[in-house]
């Protein structure tokens, strides 16, 4: 694979040094396609489904913010509002937004969300450049002992109008994140949405961080956390309709919120759910769907199999990060023993390269823990955050089968209802046929719209499956570009280590 | 690397600098090794096949030179230890580096002692190196038998000497930086081997990730699965020439560095040897080449050693 063909450097001032370097990696295809990328991903904007999937949002928007005061009752709220780790039962009604502006995401920061080829991203709707930037930081730790947690400062910067100030921050812990995706989840999952899942509980974590060794793992694991929350953030307010959320707003603002309680492992709520999710787990065998739409099909396909592909890729990400730390320590070590070398050498020459050699040695073990550093932050958290994703658009899809389910049953008492009547009529009972009349009617509405639910949550993941998509392919980009840009420093800072040293080993003899 | 020997005073006909140990065939457990060897007079090769018990014929015969002047101070090119085709732990212990699953590091060790000889003023003189290269016949594959007594015995005596303060404080000042010295190359090679395994490692590792990132293209006209097709497939060349690069290292490293680290150890071993069997004289002169020789070995080393990036 020689690949050498590049696009002159973007305004990265990084990438000048590369061109000298250029005959030392030949085989190092940068795919610098900042630029072209642009193009591309405007092509995706326009090509697939463009007109058709304007028109639906445009239409649906205004429908499903209309109707969301009205039919609110699903078989069992409560179980599925506890499902999906809510914590609060009163489901407060969705309020039609003044207008349906879609936010587009600035860049700002340097981080893995912000990256330029951003802007032409997102959805179609021009509107005005909105930015929302989150970002997670220090954490705290607050209390003692086992009631101890770590407070996290959460900032938010933006222009957007949905919020009263430019920028503002609120301290938040864990347990606030997670209630926060319990609702939106709650209130979200059976309109279709993707609601991006919030980092995982570790009590072994966490346990340790409570206890209060200040050793390198436990300030790891915080580190790790911050991060995956402030990629939580951002990917929640990303999502044009999650962003409006009030909810959400007032995690992000008001500076009190009330405790999320029933995200305990081992409160009831939670055992609640336990038993719930076996329940579906049942269901989802039970359930067969005659699928009249092969795009659902093919896609329910295509994310089994990237869900599997995903998994590996993660599982030879951690290998590599496992292995690149063990040759952190053992150059650490091999330094160490050259510098003992160096010592007990009688020759001066030799002593001196000896010594020169471990700490050469000692910076490359600096290096290496870097690259696994970044080998782990960028690629391995990356795909396992994807992983967690496709397990939250299975869930959409699942939905989707139950309100068909629904759907269905409405429809067979419907039926039922409608034979009964007809009995009744001929054995003369005046105020039962009335009664059954009524519930008929009551029926057929329900039946209607149960199939407007269906269509809807239909239309809603077409729509989100092709915006994660397009999310997926750019989130992959942006951090396959900087992962590299670190890999290409990293070896260049390497390279400059050794020329160094060379001076000393040649002066030896 | 080494000093040239004069090469005028040895009997052999061949260029000692010159010979290469340049195929190994595995027969059956044992290791055979084509050993070539360029004629002084004209042009013309030696092509002879010996094998691990060859060399320790000849390393016999250097040691049992009971009569030539000068011998007893001489600090003996060291012989790598045998390598065999499933090694038990003990073996690969005491093979270090050279236990690695590629044979072509040991050829070159194997190389460096043949050098080493024929360099060598007094050594080279043996005839049993020319039989050694030349003769077409494998030499005497009778092997001297270190019987359990004669091994014993051997293992006491060293234990007496170590023990035993020289008379001369050249020489103590000389066993103690020796013992040093030993200690302290033999932790680097073994640190040094570690180094290079988990460089192997990672080798393998992005070897995996590259072909992991190669399944998950998706065919389709889908204009998104076609550009994650497209980055999974340019990341996947990338690890796969990162597996390369680190291979190369790896490789590199064992070859220079690695090598150089461990002749250097069992050179200190030798002439752990050497000083504790006393002799004056010749003993001087051979500690202070010796010593020349290893700084010029660790020097070419470092300096190969920056190709690893």
């Amino acid at each position: 694979m020689a690949d050498t063909a590049r696009e002159p450097p973007p305004d990265r001032s990084g990438f000048q040094e590369l061109e000298d370097a250029e005959d030392l990696f030949p085989e190092l295809a940068v795919p610098r396609e900042a630029e072209p990328a642009r193009l591309s991903t405007q092509d995706i904007g326009t090509e697939s489904n463009g007109p058709k999937r304007d028109s639906f949002f445009d239409d649906d928007v205004d429908d499903l913010f209309a109707e969301a005061t009205d039919e609110v009752s699903l078989d069992s709220p409560e179980r599925e509002v506890l499902l999906s780790d809510g914590p609060s039962p009163a489901m407060t009604p969705i309020t039609p937004p003044t207008s349906v502006i879609t936010p587009r995401i600035g860049h700002a920061h340097d981080d893995m969300f912000t990256h330029s080829s951003f802007d032409e991203v997102e959805e179609d709707e021009a509107g005005d450049a909105f930015d929302v930037h989150i970002s997670v930081s220090d954490p705290e730790k607050v209390g003692d002992g086992m009631n101890a947690y770590m407070a996290y400062k959460v900032t938010t910067k933006t222009s957007s109008s949905l919020f009263r100030l430019r920028e503002f921050s609120v301290r938040r812990r864990f347990s606030d994140f997670l209630g926060l995706h319990g609702k939106l989840a709650s209130r979200y999952l059976h309109g279709g949405y993707i609601v991006p899942p919030a980092p995982e509980k570790s009590i072994v974590g966490m346990t340790k961080v409570k206890v209060g060794k200040e050793d390198p793992s436990s300030n790891e694991f915080v580190e790790k956390r911050r991060l995956a929350l402030e990629r939580y953030l951002m990917r929640t307010v990303q999502h044009p309709v999650l962003l409006k959320d009030p909810d959400l707003l007032q995690f992000l603002e008001s500076s009190e919120l009330p405790r999320a309680v029933s995200t305990q492992a081992l409160s009831g709520a939670g055992l609640l759910r336990m038993v719930n999710k076996a329940a579906d787990a049942v269901n989802k065998m039970t359930i067969k769907m005659n699928e009249s739409d092969a795009w659902f099909e093919e896609k329910q396909q295509h994310f089994e199999n990237l869900d599997i592909q995903l998994r590996k890729l993660h599982a030879s990400v951690e290998s590599l990060v496992c292995h690149r730390k063990e040759l952190s320590l053992n150059t650490a070590q091999f330094a160490k023993s050259a510098a003992m070398l160096g010592n007990s050498e009688d020759h001066t020459a030799l002593s001196r390269a000896l010594s020169q050699l471990a700490e050469v040695e000692e910076k490359m073990e600096q290096q290496h823990h870097e690259q696994a550093d970044a080998d782990f932050y960028f690629l391995s958290e990356l795909v396992g955050d994807y992983v967690r994703l496709l397990a939250a658009v299975k869930g959409v899809f699942e939905q989707r089968v139950k309100t068909w389910q629904k759907w269905q049953d409405t429809q067979l008492l419907l039926q039922k209802k409608r034979e009964a009547e007809v009995k009744l009529q001929f054995s003369n009972k005046a105020d039962k046929v009335a009664q059954a009349k009524d519930d008929i009617k009551e029926l057929e509405v329900k039946v209607r719209q149960g199939e407007r639910d269906f269509q809807k949550i239909s239309q809603s993941i077409r729509r989100e499956v092709g915006r994660f998509e397009r999310r997926r392919v750019s989130d992959f980009k942006n951090i396959f570009i900087r992962y590299l840009e670190a890999l290409v420093g990293a070896q260049q800072q390497v390279m400059k280590y050794w020329e160094a040293f060379l001076p000393e080993a040649k002066a030896v003899s | 690397m080494m000093k040239e020997a004069k090469e005028e005073e040895s009997t052999l006909s061949v260029h000692g600098h010159g010979v290469k140990v340049t195929e190994v065939l595995k027969d059956g457990d044992g290791l055979t090794f084509l050993i070539v060897s360029q004629k002084l007079s004209g042009t013309g090769e030696y092509h002879v096949d010996r094998t691990y018990e060859d060399f320790e014929w000849l390393q016999q015969q250097l040691f049992t030179q009971e009569d030539v002047p000068g011998i007893q101070g001489v600090i003996f090119p060291p012989l790598p230890a045998k390598a065999q085709v499933n090694a038990s732990a003990k073996a690969v212990k005491q093979l270090g580096f050279l236990a690695l699953e590629e044979l072509q590091p040991y050829c070159a060790a194997l190389e460096t002692f043949i050098h080493q000889v024929a360099a060598h003023n007094i050594l080279s003189k043996n005839k049993s190196l020319e039989i050694f290269l030349t003769s077409s016949e494998p030499p005497g594959r009778q092997r001297a038998r270190k019987n359990i007594f004669n091994r014993l015995s051997q293992a006491v005596e060293e234990m007496r000497k170590e023990s035993h303060k020289d008379v001369d404080d050249f020489f103590q000042s000389q066993r103690d930086m020796n013992i040093a010295l030993t200690g302290s190359t033999k932790n680097a090679v073994e640190k040094f081997l570690d180094v290079v395994l988990s460089e192997q490692k990672i080798a393998v590792a992005c070897g995996h990730f590259a072909a992991s990132l190669h399944l998950c293209v998706e065919s389709g006209d889908d204009p998104d699965k076609a550009a994650f097709s497209k980055i999974c497939v340019k990341l996947s060349d990338i690890f796969e020439s990162m597996k390369k690069n680190m291979t190369n290292v790896a490789k590199n490293d064992v070859s220079t560095l690695g090598l150089g680290l461990d002749l250097e150890s069992r050179y200190q071993e030798a002439e752990k040897k050497d000083l504790q069997t006393g002799g004056v004289g010749n003993c001087q002169k051979e500690c202070r080449e010796g010593q020349t020789s290893q700084e010029g070995g660790f020097g070419g080393g470092e300096e190969s050693g920056r190709d690893r990036v």
